[in-house]
């Protein structure tokens, strides 16, 4: 028997991630819709950490005379509150996922899909995120009123914004991966994660804008990828970036994404290999 | 050409070993010892296009190793597989676009929507065409009887239900060749039949090669002219049910009844069992028409039955350790 010679072109491939996207995020939004109390909780719990430091870094720029490292008052809100838009959208996979995949066997039905797996977690990410969105208006609107940030984004502020958390948000889910994809050799993979978080707390630009850092931290962040899926996006969004330099950034995302693809596949194929299936 | 080849295919892991307790617990922090376990030992087989095979031996014999290696799951250790002409564990996406694994015990659907939705995600992943895709999903809807089922979320379905959109979801691209393991565990016997004979009409219809696990041997039974017996990772037996129960159970079952009630008929073989009058004698197959025909002279018989054993205790002796030792033989022979 001849094998059936469909191997698909890459434009076909193209065309069956496009069925497969829209779709699968369709059913993840739904998903999420249906548990209404768990995700209100959630963010709830979300909104609660920008508007510690909102709190903090505002009555610290007033008590210093209004300004910190060119921040106001209005800045910092202006920056927490972009804060929270990134923060959502750049939510990507935690390490117990990939534990429990390979645990569990999880791996089996996506390793036997003719598509590679990540694009099941783009996808699902990407629908968890529509739903993200509707629960966000109120949440950035309360704090809009609450704090009065100094926020006037020009439209290509605003593309670029959106073009820039997208970048960051692909970014930290391939590094994602590349970490996750150590389970198949460690089956835990928790503390590597902590250890990822912990450094991105402080050099993504989450706790603290980047310009308020010390010299030596800053430099040593633009050469991770934290900031480049966290601070920089909000710094686009708050006007502190030129286009020229906005540009620069987006590539620098796009390097970030292309590295950390090219170390994932090469993780994906030796690791699948070791996969043992156990459990499915 | 085959369907199907495998040669000398093993598969081996690497399991940590320690002793129980915190003693054990700690020394393995710096002393780890692992032992090598062997899943599958050069096995060897060919299956044609369109047959259905069955794939027996007792639990941790490598069989659902043998088929994970076979959809692409693991990578074997050593020796080589050909399923559709391409090499499994290279996982090529146009092999997988014409195979299925199905796992009894596992759950591929997405479990907060319902089947109709995880169906359409299927058209998407496998590339079929609208039109193609709604004829093939409401053919299956009405061969297993889904029309109810389909639209609730999986995880409001029952076990039975559970398996059918199951099986259903992953016959939808009409794979060529199917991995079933354990297709009707845990199932009531009705679901049993129905998932049987839609895996019957299947193989029949797109003519689907198909090598099936399963612990009931209703399934083996009903489905497969073939079987391989395997246990302890080797093969102990390639060919015909038929022939199974010929070369490993010499024997034949006889059940007299008898006028009188109780008479002792131990003089002639095993009594299995005595009841109302209703003897169930084992002989040896050579001398079962012998045996037969002096029943009928020497005692008032009211009925007498000749029976093969069941393949369930056919293949109970397979699996003991004296036949496995024979086989061993027959086979290398």
């Amino acid at each position: 028997m001849s094998p059936i010679t469909n191997t698909p072109s890459r434009w076909q491939e193209i065309k069956v991630l496009l069925d497969f996207y829209p779709n699968r995020m369709k059913y993840a939004a739904i998903i999420k819709a249906q548990y209404r109390l768990s995700a209100f909780l959630w963010l709830i719990g979300l909104a609660i950490e920008p508007v510690i430091y909102l709190v903090v870094w505002t009555t610290v720029a007033k008590e210093r005379g209004g300004v910190i490292g060119g921040y106001t008052a209005g800045g910092f809100a202006a920056y927490y509150i972009v804060w929270t838009i990134v923060r959502v959208m750049g939510i990507g996979l935690n390490p117990w996922v990939f534990e429990w995949r390979v645990r569990q066997g999880q791996w089996s039905p996506l390793i036997l899909r003719p598509m590679h797996p990540i694009h099941d977690d783009f996808a699902l990410l990407l629908g968890d995120k529509v739903m993200d969105i509707v629960w966000l208006i109120p949440v950035v609107s309360i704090l809009i009123n609450a704090f009065k940030p100094d926020l006037n984004p020009t439209w290509w502020q605003g593309l670029a914004f959106v073009v820039a958390c997208l970048l960051g948000f692909i970014a930290r889910t391939v590094w994602m991966w590349v970490l996750g994809l150590i389970t198949f050799w460690t089956v835990r993979v928790a503390a590597i994660f902590d250890l990822y978080f912990a450094v991105e707390l402080l050099l993504s630009g989450r706790v603290v804008p980047l310009d308020l850092l010390p010299t030596w931290a800053r430099d040593m962040a633009n050469w991770l990828p934290y900031q480049w899926t966290f601070g920089f996006p909000i710094e686009v969004m708050i006007g502190r970036l030129s286009p020229t330099v906005t540009l620069q950034g987006i590539g620098i995302q796009l390097s970030w994404i292309v590295v950390g693809w090219i170390i994932m596949q090469w993780l994906w194929r030796r690791g699948v290999r070791r996969y043992s299936a156990v459990g499915a | 050409m085959a369907a199907i080849e495998v040669s000398n295919l093993s598969k081996s892991f690497f399991v940590p070993v320690r002793d129980a307790g915190l003693k054990a617990a700690l020394q393995s922090l710096v002393n780890r010892k692992t032992r090598e376990v062997q899943a599958v030992k050069n096995v060897s087989f060919t299956i044609e296009p369109g047959e259905v095979v069955g794939f027996l031996g007792p639990n941790g014999a490598g069989k659902t190793t043998t088929l994970k290696m076979l959809s692409g799951l693991l990578y074997p250790t050593h020796g080589t597989a050909s399923v559709l002409s391409y090499t499994p564990s290279q996982r090529n996406k146009s092999y997988l676009r014409q195979m299925t694994l199905i796992m009894g015990n596992r759950n591929q659907l997405i479990w907060d929507i319902p089947a109709l939705d995880s169906f359409e995600l299927n058209r998407a992943i496998y590339r079929l065409p609208e039109a193609e895709f709604h004829q093939t999903r409401d053919e299956f809807i009405e061969l297993l009887d889904m029309k109810e089922i389909v639209t609730k979320p999986v995880r409001n379905l029952s076990l039975g239900e559970r398996m059918k959109v199951e099986i259903a979801a992953a016959l939808l691209h009409k794979p060529k060749a199917l991995f079933l393991d354990e297709p009707t565990i845990g199932l009531d016997v009705t679901m049993q039949r129905r998932i049987r004979a839609f895996i019957q009409e299947y193989n029949q219809r797109y003519n689907a090669t198909v090598l099936l696990t399963s612990h009931y041997m209703a399934d083996v039974e009903a489905l497969c002219k073939r079987v391989i017996v395997i246990h302890h990772g080797r093969i102990l037996f390639d060919g015909a049910l038929s022939e199974l129960v010929d070369r490993f159970k010499a024997q034949k079952r006889l059940v007299v009844t008898v006028e009188q009630g109780m008479v002792d008929l131990s003089r002639f073989g095993e009594v299995v069992s005595q009841e109302d009058g209703r003897i169930t004698l084992q002989v040896s197959k050579k001398e079962a028409p012998a045996i037969t025909a002096r029943l009928l002279n020497e005692f008032p018989v009211s009925d007498l039955l000749v029976e093969d054993p069941s393949i369930e205790d056919v293949i109970e002796d397979v699996f003991s350790q004296r036949i496995g030792a024979e086989t061993d033989t027959a086979v290398a022979a």
